[in-house]
């Protein structure tokens, strides 16, 4: 939604200045794993704040229902059964979803122009209007979370409730969470706050208990405490060390000299349809009319 | 709630949600809060976060409470008394008990009846016939006085102490590990947690539900563990207690207001068959105190009763004819649900109303309940959604096979709100009367269920008028003073339960000063009266609505103490008391155990106990008095030795499920499984054994559903959205199948069909030398609602109860799977 235009600080494919009259303080969510009970709470609550329905789907053998992100569902909880260490089982439970990354990958990766901003607050939402269908935000993102949408060849994520959050309340999912463990507030209350908890689980026995808040993407304004903070993969492969695919960095380095976007757009175009193509389901009339 | 009634003489949390924060150890047995209760979840964890404390989860699966635990210890499900027992043993031969607390506030002291015993598994006075208890010898010995002999040395063995250490003293760490599968270090360190709060400043708190009350030992269960709290001192304390964590938003108020067939409301109770005089009935529940200076609060029985009958039959009842007394039935037997299908599968029972729930799936072994649904002439479903029950005789293929031309069963299915559609108040397990406002109308021709009551009422009155009838007295003078007789509201209903004068109530010790005028409501229980000048239609929620309005309604959620007490929200039955028993916070002075969670102190300059609660104690009964914390037990204090009040013991023993998989009970193999528990003779037949049936079941409820209403929900369903089953990783190899395949899985009265989830979260367990697994089977499936069709859990379930509440055990059984 583009209602918040003197609150954007950067926009996809743009090369005119942003809005700055305006500063915001940079903002996050903390998902502290330790207090999660996996109660999907936050699941139900993104669903009826957006307004969202998935399908009725099937159970494969998992808690994880709906089994993955889709354009429907901008968080889904991911069960995982580990034993850190022999004999000890550990059921991590992790909130999954868009990280708000300070450098996303996906923003990068956007040939369109304001289809994907960026909030001084730290919030990265898409705007689906401007929005092609051409999908390279899904390659753009080291942590696999835009969903393309079949039926209208949009992407859709996580938005943070930047509807709700410009309006002063927090995040649905947090306001939900019957637990606590999502918490939302500026970056440095979260970190904080995170401390505090660090400091709690190392006690009970969590030694490597830490922050996740990869600094690879510039850090983020999701961020996770882990009781394993050295073992992130344990957390349904969190990547350890997530970056923005050299793929993307490449482009924007030969993209910015160029002053004609429409010519961008088609350079680039071609050029990732050449090296990517596969995680990109887009119709082929659509991609069609987006490269002519 | 039997259990906890039995022990400290009211059946109901002793603490409340909030103050859970308080706990310096938290433990979740018997239940899965997290999953089950994951709103009241946050104070577990507010508990680890600002106090400190220690979860520990001990259940056969490692469930999603287990997720956020620092403990874990599994179990096999059914043998939760020998873990307990074995804990019992613990805290006496390690000495880690609350010796001050232990003396004064339980009857450790007492001596018990040298006619009591227990031995091979059998308590005295069983008669194998009728599978029953007389239960004469479980009693104390009472001197000349009448009252009950003590031992305060402890010596004497005949003392309820040194009873309770004998009959423990079987349950070693070895034979805990051998009964239950929980590896021995494991049992031992749980016990070395928990042993560490009989410290008298720290607490240990306890939050269980069905997966305590849903066994054939269900109530001895909850019973045991509130035996461990006594022992440990930490009932009456802020973050110690006993919680009931109950299993529906308002299933404390169905409870309290006596929907159960026995009861009436507030824990009042119907006669017997052999009760045809009122005075007896009267005096055999007005206990006399057992103990001098005890306040043995029952004594007030005569004017809760009274009051109710005031209240049900205002003018017609008068004490010429014993407060319409005859009115009342007397019981043959108690009607429990397992009784009444058995009757319906008899040919006995011709009409049927489900108001607000779903039988057919609710009870155990569907095809009996199908069977006995069609032998009903009619059945009223009064029910917002369209449930299996009322569809039961619709052929829903795989699901349902039956056939509807065979049934003659007439159903009318009423359509009613929800509570979102309705004004009113909710009990949660806080025992805290909350009022809600509706946030809509009921959708087409639903009503609310006080209206389609009401209109039930008045038509049957009408015929009862016109055209008379076998007993028409109890219905036609039935007061009915609602302003629209058609729909009560449910404000007045509020007001008469909590109740009003009918004369001036004045003060017993002065009776110049008029407590209430006639007319007014009744500020409390304390005002109630044996006169026939009082009516209350519940006496524990008198005060619920007063002369100054509905306290329900409060919504000042100031906490001076910072514990959590919030006297100003809402109403907690008794008497807004929010911890009760909290005169045990206190030692034998009336000074607080631990001046950092002072719930009540006494003060001597006042002569008054004072503190952030409502005293459960009369206010200015000073310590030097000696009144027991207990105020409702004739004994003043709590009990160890649970007497005549349960059916099957005076102290719990393990018994094994009806469907054993070990065949024996190691520790009395004569006697295996309760020898007093609800058994029908049919149902005997259709137990399985472990032969044919060799791995355990049990039965339990997700968090992304709410039991067979949310699968009528699209948001639920897409987060839960198929029927599975559980299964650990041994099993899934032993039987090839991998996760997600199709399995089905059998009992002896039926099958089901369901995806298979391979999990690391469920071990195979040794048990008596025998490697047992562990089948979990999830309930929330059905015919009926928008997520996908699948099999009444209750297919598998045995139609076996408890032996003093006859609730089901849907916990333990015995099943096969294959895959499909
Ligand atoms: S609502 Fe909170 S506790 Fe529940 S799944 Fe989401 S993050 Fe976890």
């Amino acid at each position: 939604m583009a209602l918040q235009s003197l609150d954007i600080k950067r926009r996809s494919a743009t090369t005119t200045p942003s809005a700055g009259i305006r500063s915001t303080p940079e903002l996050a969510k903390l998902i502290d794993v330790s207090k999660c009970i996996g109660c999907k709470a936050c699941q139900a609550a993104c669903m009826e704040w957006n307004d969202l329905r998935d399908d009725i789907g099937t159970t494969a053998g998992t808690y994880d229902n709906p089994r993955d992100l889709t354009e429907h569902s901008w968080t889904v909880m991911r069960f995982a059964e580990v034993e850190p260490e022999p004999g000890r089982l550990e059921w991590l439970i992790r909130k999954d979803g868009c990280m708000h990354c300070a450098d996303p990958g996906c923003l990068k990766a956007c040939p369109a122009p304001g289809a994907v901003v960026q909030y001084h607050n730290g919030i990265v939402d898409f705007h689906e209007e401007h929005c092609i269908g051409c999908g390279y935000c899904v390659t753009g993102c080291p942590f696999n979370i835009p969903r393309l949408s079949r039926a209208d060849a949009k992407v859709y994520k996580c938005t943070l409730c930047a509807d709700r959050v410009a309006v002063g309340l927090e995040p649905a999912c947090v306001k939900t969470c019957p637990t606590g463990a999502i918490m939302f507030g500026t970056k440095t209350d979260m970190l904080k706050q995170a401390a505090g908890r660090i400091t709690d689980l190392k006690r009970r026995g969590f030694a490597k208990a830490g922050v996740y808040d990869p600094k690879g993407v510039g850090g983020t304004h999701v961020i996770y405490l882990l009781q394993h903070a050295d073992r992130p993969e344990l957390y349904s492969d969190l990547p350890d060390n997530p970056s923005i695919s050299p793929m993307v960095s490449l482009w924007k380095g030969a993209v910015k000299p160029l002053t004609s976007l429409a010519f961008g757009m088609i350079a680039v175009g071609a050029f990732f349809h050449y090296l990517v193509k596969g995680p990109n389901r887009v119709p082929e009339e659509r991609e069609q009319e987006v490269d002519q | 709630m039997a259990s906890l009634a039995t022990t400290f003489g009211r059946g109901a949390m002793t603490n409340h949600w909030v103050d859970i924060k308080n706990a310096d150890v938290v433990v979740i047995m018997g239940g899965n809060a997290a999953e089950a209760h994951p709103c009241g979840f946050k104070w577990v964890t507010e508990a680890k976060a600002h106090n400190n404390a220690t979860l520990i989860v001990v259940d056969p699966r490692f469930t999603r409470s287990a997720a956020v635990a620092d403990y874990y210890a599994p179990i096999r499900s059914g043998s939760d008394i020998a873990f307990l027992g074995g804990l019992i043993n613990y805290l006496l031969s390690n000495d880690k008990i609350q010796h001050e607390y232990v003396k004064r506030f339980t009857d450790a002291t007492f001596l018990v009846n040298d006619g009591y015993r227990f031995e091979g598994g059998l308590f005295s006075g069983y008669d194998p016939a009728t599978h029953a208890y007389d239960k004469a010898s479980w009693a104390y010995q009472k001197g000349p006085d009448g009252f009950v002999v003590t031992d305060d040395t402890l010596q004497h063995p005949r003392c309820v102490f040194n009873l309770l250490k004998q009959h423990y003293s079987r349950y070693t760490a070895e034979m805990v590990a051998r009964v239950t599968g929980t590896p021995r270090e494991q049992f031992l360190k749980v016990c070395e947690l928990i042993a560490a709060t009989s410290a008298p400043d720290k607490t240990t708190t306890f939050m269980y539900a069905l997966g305590w009350t849903q066994h054939s030992v269900g109530t001895q269960m909850i019973r045991t563990t509130a035996m461990v709290q006594l022992l440990l001192g930490n009932i009456g304390m802020a973050g110690g207690g006993i919680n009931a964590l109950r299993g529906h938003s308002n299933i404390q108020g169905l409870t309290d207001l006596g929907l159960l067939s026995n009861m009436l409301p507030g824990y009042l109770t119907l006669a017997g068959d052999k009760e045809q005089d009122f005075k007896t009935f009267l005096d055999k529940r007005a206990f006399k105190p057992l103990r001098p200076g005890q306040m043995s609060y029952w004594q007030n029985y005569p004017a809760f009763h009274v009051s109710l009958m005031k209240s049900w039959y205002g003018d017609a009842a008068t004490r010429d004819n014993n407060w319409c007394y005859d009115w009342l039935p007397k019981l043959d037997k108690v009607y429990d649900v397992l009784q009444v299908f058995e009757l319906m599968h008899q040919g006995k029972l011709n009409g049927y109303v489900a108001q607000g729930f779903n039988p057919l799936a609710a009870f155990p072994d569907k095809a009996k309940i199908s069977r006995a649904l069609a032998n009903l002439k009619f059945l009223v479903v009064i029910d917002p959604l369209a449930t299996e029950t009322s569809e039961f005789w619709k052929n829903f293929g795989e699901f349902n096979e039956v056939n509807p031309a065979a049934i003659k069963t007439e159903v009318f299915r009423l359509p009613s709100g929800c509570f979102a559609e309705e004004d009113g108040s909710l009990v949660n397990s806080s025992r805290l009367l909350q009022w809600h406002y509706k946030g809509e109308d009921p959708p087409g021709e639903a009503k609310g269920d006080a209206e389609i009551i009401a209109g039930l009422f008045l038509k049957l009155r009408e015929l009862y008028r016109t055209e008379g009838g076998a007993f028409p007295d109890p219905i036609r003078n039935l007061t009915w003073p609602y302003r629209i007789p058609a729909s009560p509201s449910a404000e007045e209903l509020a007001r008469e339960f909590n109740g009003k004068a009918l004369d001036n109530v004045t003060d017993p010790k002065d009776p110049t000063k008029v407590l209430a005028k006639a007319g007014e409501q009744l500020a409390g229980f304390a005002q109630l009266r044996d006169d026939g000048s009082t009516a209350c239609g519940c006496w524990i929620f008198s005060g619920a609505w007063t002369q100054v309005g509905n306290m329900m309604a409060r919504r000042d959620n100031s906490d001076p103490s910072g514990l959590g007490n919030t006297p100003n929200w809402a109403f907690a039955w008794p008497a807004n008391r929010r911890i009760i028993y909290n005169r045990a916070s206190c030692d034998a002075a009336g000074k607080p155990w631990d001046p950092r969670r002072t719930v009540i102190a006494w003060n001597a300059k006042a002569t008054q106990w004072q503190g952030m609660d409502v005293p459960d104690m009369r206010p200015d009964a000073a310590p030097e008095q000696n009144v027991g914390p207990f105020i409702m037990n004739p004994e003043g204090v709590a009990r160890l030795f649970g007497v005549d009040k349960l059916a099957d013991g005076p102290f719990p023993e393990h018994y094994e499920p009806f469907e054993t998989p070990l065949g024996t009970n190691p520790l009395h193999p004569a006697v295996v499984s309760n020898p007093a528990a609800r058994l029908f003779k049919d149902d005997r037949e259709a137990l399985g054994s472990a032969k044919e049936f060799p791995y355990i079941a049990t039965t339990y409820r997700l968090t992304e559903h709410f039991h067979f209403w949310t699968k009528h929900a699209r948001l639920n369903a897409i987060l839960q959205p198929e029927q599975f089953v559980e299964i650990g990783e041994e099993l899934a190899k032993e039987k090839g199948i991998r996760s997600g395949d199709q399995v089905t899985v059998s009992s002896k009265r039926g099958h089901i069909k369901a995806v298979a989830v391979v999990t690391k979260r469920l071990k195979a367990l040794v048990v008596d030398g025998k490697l047992l697994h562990t089948v979990g089977i999830p309930i929330h499936w059905g015919f009926k609602g928008v997520a996908k069709n699948g099999y009444l859990a209750n297919t598998l379930t045995p139609f076996v109860g408890d032996a003093t509440t006859q609730t089901p055990e849907f916990k333990t059984f015995l099943v096969t799977i294959e895959k499909a």
